[in-house]
């Protein structure tokens, strides 16, 4: 699944890097606001559900080749944060279900392909 | 420490500039791709070293980290001068954390650093004079 089909089938606000939408695809998913977690623990190519909104999970998600970052509860992510994804280029989007729920949406759009 | 011939970097880091955090081990991590270094090698060392950068960012004054690649191994040695760690067997055990409420709320200070470092080297190291800093050295063996 590509980060395109995930945005329009959980109507994600996208942030930045709308060029890499179409192109990224979804290797698996991750969730925790924990950096060393995430960092210890998740995987290239997996989409990263946190509720973190400062400019340090983008250079987590870059570190770790996200394929990119799903901010929940409809949070705003910092202007920095922003400008520091769009020059890494790690897309940022934004949903409004809580991380339960949303974990949840993404786990089962990857069991069906 | 590695013969000098084979130090591949000196990095950095200024100590509560939670803003960089991060830079030095993009830095390193594009420089060992430069280099061919296999991608699963580069992975765990990415770890190591965002770990390394971000308890020199928390609890030290200024420090450096030097990266150096052997023909069989690549070598971290982070020093810093600060206020060190006063039990070195509880700061790696996993949960433990001095860290303040500023740094947890940015998601740090889970207590976890010393504990990934570890699980990611091959050689493990550290040593600390509580009021002076902390010497931590990692390798990994290609």
């Amino acid at each position: 699944m590509t980060l395109e089909t995930l945005v329009e089938k959980l109507e994600l606000k996208c942030k930045c890097c709308w060029e890499k939408l179409k192109t990224t695809e979804i290797k698996g998913g991750y969730a925790g606001d924990l950096l060393s977690d995430v960092m210890a623990n998740s995987k290239e190519g997996s989409i990263w559900v946190t509720r973190q909104v400062h400019l340090n999970i983008v250079a987590v998600a870059s570190l770790k080749e996200h394929a990119g970052i799903v901010i929940v509860q409809g949070a705003t992510p910092d202007k920095d944060t922003v400008e520091k994804a769009t020059r890494e280029g790690v897309p940022i989007m934004v949903s409004e279900l809580t991380e339960f729920e949303l974990v949840g949406r993404i786990y089962q759009l990857l069991q069906n392909g | 420490m590695p013969s000098d011939e084979y130090l591949q970097g000196i990095y950095y880091i200024q100590g509560r500039d939670f803003v960089d955090a991060g830079i030095v081990s993009s830095e390193i991590k594009k420089s060992l791709k430069d280099k061919g270094i296999p991608e699963s090698i580069i992975r765990r060392v990415a770890v190591i070293t965002f770990e390394a950068e971000v308890n020199m960012i928390s609890y030290s004054e200024q420090g450096t980290i030097q990266l150096f690649i052997e023909p069989d191994a690549i070598t971290i040695q982070a020093d810093d001068i600060g206020q060190g760690i006063e039990d070195i067997e509880l700061a790696q055990q996993e949960g433990y954390s001095t860290a303040d409420d500023s740094i947890r709320e940015l998601g740090f200070g889970a207590g976890m650093g010393l504990a990934n470092i570890k699980k990611y080297s091959d050689i493990f190291e550290i040593t600390s004079n509580p009021g002076d800093g902390a010497h931590l050295k990692s390798v990994v063996k290609l």
